[in-house]
């Protein structure tokens, strides 16, 4: 196993990361270092195992082999709410809302958890409301102030992008990890939402998958280019968009 | 940032999502059913009333874990019967009091709920319901075989004995009085666990379990804690019934009587605050007045079931609920 990185500046860093599926490798012995207050995309052609890499990071799957790093600490071995508790959050690819609440209500869910009294069964659920401030200033962040009240389930695709952005801020996370933040959107919402991921970077390191490929060359400063499991080449737009192997990953998989 | 539509008008503005409004009517009907019930047994047998509020909170309890936790156990039989038992059993054998044995009886199932339930929310779904249906068998085994169940005679003639050693409450409309405050303390914390700070983290994991975690929630502690609240107040249901029919028998513990709590809270309307409640008041009250019928009675409530389950999906209170556009 090779030696774990104790750059002070790398905030998120995998070694040898494998994951395999009865045989098959979905992801084979990635190395990946994400540097704090970076915007770093994970991209590659469909299948290149992005969102199982994405997976292993926040351990919804375990690796079969590798170690993952958080701040210099060992996490390869934490259950996924405890990845979140040291304060990285992830989003998920299809939008991930609570559908039947409001607005209002999926980011107290969020405010709710850092106060650390969500176990009370015995009160009633008003003493939520001094959270209401705090819920509607992060609304307003992101534009959704008037919707407030709106059940999640009623919103459209971009808004409960918006949404699931608005709670995951809510958790103030040092790090986010953002599943195809851009996956199924209208164009306006590509822009609006490009902007949002641009505003919240400031003092916030983000790993994004994304397949928009003219969003990852605005935003991104750091691309780490996976194929068939492996990391294929890394660097600068510039740089990998040049490299001659990632333009044959990307040419050979528009004939899937 | 721009606003593409307007807000949404139509359904949106007609279903109020100010919590404080249904928080009100919700008040209002229990204050109802409470007066409803304290003049019913001027009108009704009190043994058949006391029956109905025993189930009453027996298919609450269950609809704390099913309705509000999102997770169906077909083993509920096992915290109803065993707390029957032990409720039977003290007042009987070591003479305490009614009280003392309703406690007795929801700590027994409380004990049952962490061991049952550690074990069951390691799965999902239909496995999660078949370990619970398997260790409420071995309850039900325990009941049939342990020499102080009194096997298939059960613990009969259990004596009421004098609430806290010093008030009588023996003869039936006096005991019903006893009945009905524990039942209804018992349903208005079912109410208020739903709408707490835990009720709404319940509810998220039931929406989104896989966003739930992502946001930090160790979402196992939060169902293994409504498995056993919902255990032990189904306990609280079992042992008071003990007392109420002056028995505990392996009917308590038995499998039907698991399914027979799924069926009131799908019929009254799962994940309802007074779901449950009806849907208890009406499978009761079939059974007490088809009993004549004889074994014909289940074949009734299995029409009935099939009947409401293909008519109005979200049961009566669900559909009641949706008609006036108000949460119930």
């Amino acid at each position: 196993m090779s030696v774990v990185s104790t750059d002070p500046e790398i905030v998120l860093s995998a070694r040898g990361l494998t994951k395999e599926f009865r045989g098959f490798a979905a992801v084979s012995d990635v190395d990946l270092d994400v540097r704090r207050g970076t915007i770093h995309a994970l991209i590659g052609p469909n299948g290149a195992g992005k969102t199982t890499c994405f997976n292993l990071l926040t351990k919804f799957l375990q690796p079969t082999r590798g170690t993952i790093t958080y701040l210099g600490r060992d996490i390869t071995g934490l259950p996924p709410a405890e990845i979140a508790r040291l304060g990285v959050i992830r989003s998920f690819q299809i939008s991930a809302v609570f559908p039947h609440m409001t607005a209002l209500e999926n980011v107290r869910i969020a405010l709710q958890r850092r106060r650390g009294e969500s176990m009370d069964f015995w009160r009633s659920d008003r003493v939520l409301r001094s959270l209401n401030g705090r819920a509607l200033e992060l609304l307003e962040d992101v534009g959704l102030t008037a919707f407030a009240r709106t059940p999640a389930v009623e919103m459209s695709y971009g808004r409960k992008r918006a949404l699931e952005i608005a709670t995951t801020l809510a958790l103030d996370p040092d790090m986010l990890l953002l599943d195809e933040p851009m996956a199924g959107m209208a164009h306006e919402d590509v822009d609006r939402i490009a902007e949002l991921v641009k505003r919240i970077s400031r003092n916030r390191t983000i790993l994004m998958v994304e397949h928009n490929l003219s969003v990852v060359a605005s935003l991104s400063d750091h691309i780490t280019v996976l194929a068939r499991g492996r990391v294929l080449a890394e660097g600068d737009y510039a740089t990998v968009s040049k490299d001659p192997r990632v333009v044959e990953a990307y040419i050979g998989a528009t004939h899937d | 940032m721009e606003l593409r539509e307007d807000v949404p008008a139509g359904s949106t503005a007609a279903i109020p999502h100010d919590d404080q409004g249904a928080g009100r009517l919700h008040m209002a009907l229990f204050a109802v059913l409470l007066v409803l019930f304290a003049i019913a047994p001027m009108f009704f047998y009190p043994v058949f009333l006391m029956k109905v509020l025993c189930f009453a909170l027996f298919a609450a309890a269950f609809n704390l874990l099913l309705g509000y936790g999102g997770l169906l156990s077909f083993g509920h039989a096992a915290f109803f019967g065993s707390a029957s038992y032990i409720s039977a059993y003290t007042a009987k054998v070591w003479g305490v009091t009614p009280e003392v044995s309703v406690i007795l009886g929801a700590i027994t199932a409380m004990i049952l709920g962490v061991i049952v339930g550690s074990l069951a929310i390691r799965r999902t779904g239909i496995y999660m319901t078949m370990i619970t249906l398997a260790l409420a068998q071995m309850v039900y085994f325990v009941a049939l075989q342990a020499p102080f169940t009194g096997g298939e005679d059960g613990i009969q003639s259990v004596p009421r004995r004098a609430l806290f050693g010093v008030l009588a409450i023996s003869p039936d409309r006096t005991f019903y009085y006893f009945v009905l405050i524990v039942v209804f303390a018992a349903v208005l914390l079912i109410y208020r666990i739903v709408h707490s700070p835990f009720g709404q983290v319940l509810k998220a994991i039931r929406e989104n379990e896989a966003r739930a975690i992502s946001l930090g929630y160790r979402v196992q502690r939060y169902k293994l804690a409504v498995f056993v609240m919902s255990a032990t107040l189904a306990g609280v249901a079992g042992a008071t019934k003990a007392l109420v029919f002056q028995l505990a028998s392996l009917t308590d513990v038995y499998w039907t009587m698991s399914g027979e709590v799924v069926l009131m809270t799908l019929l009254g309307g799962m994940g309802t605050v007074f779901g449950p409640l009806v849907g208890a008041g009406l499978v009761v009250t079939l059974q007490n007045y088809f009993a004549s019928f004889g074994a014909w009675v289940t074949i009734i409530q299995g029409v009935i079931f099939v009947i409401g389950v293909l008519l109005f999906r979200e049961g009566i209170v669900g559909i009641i609920a949706k008609w006036i556009r108000r949460p119930l």
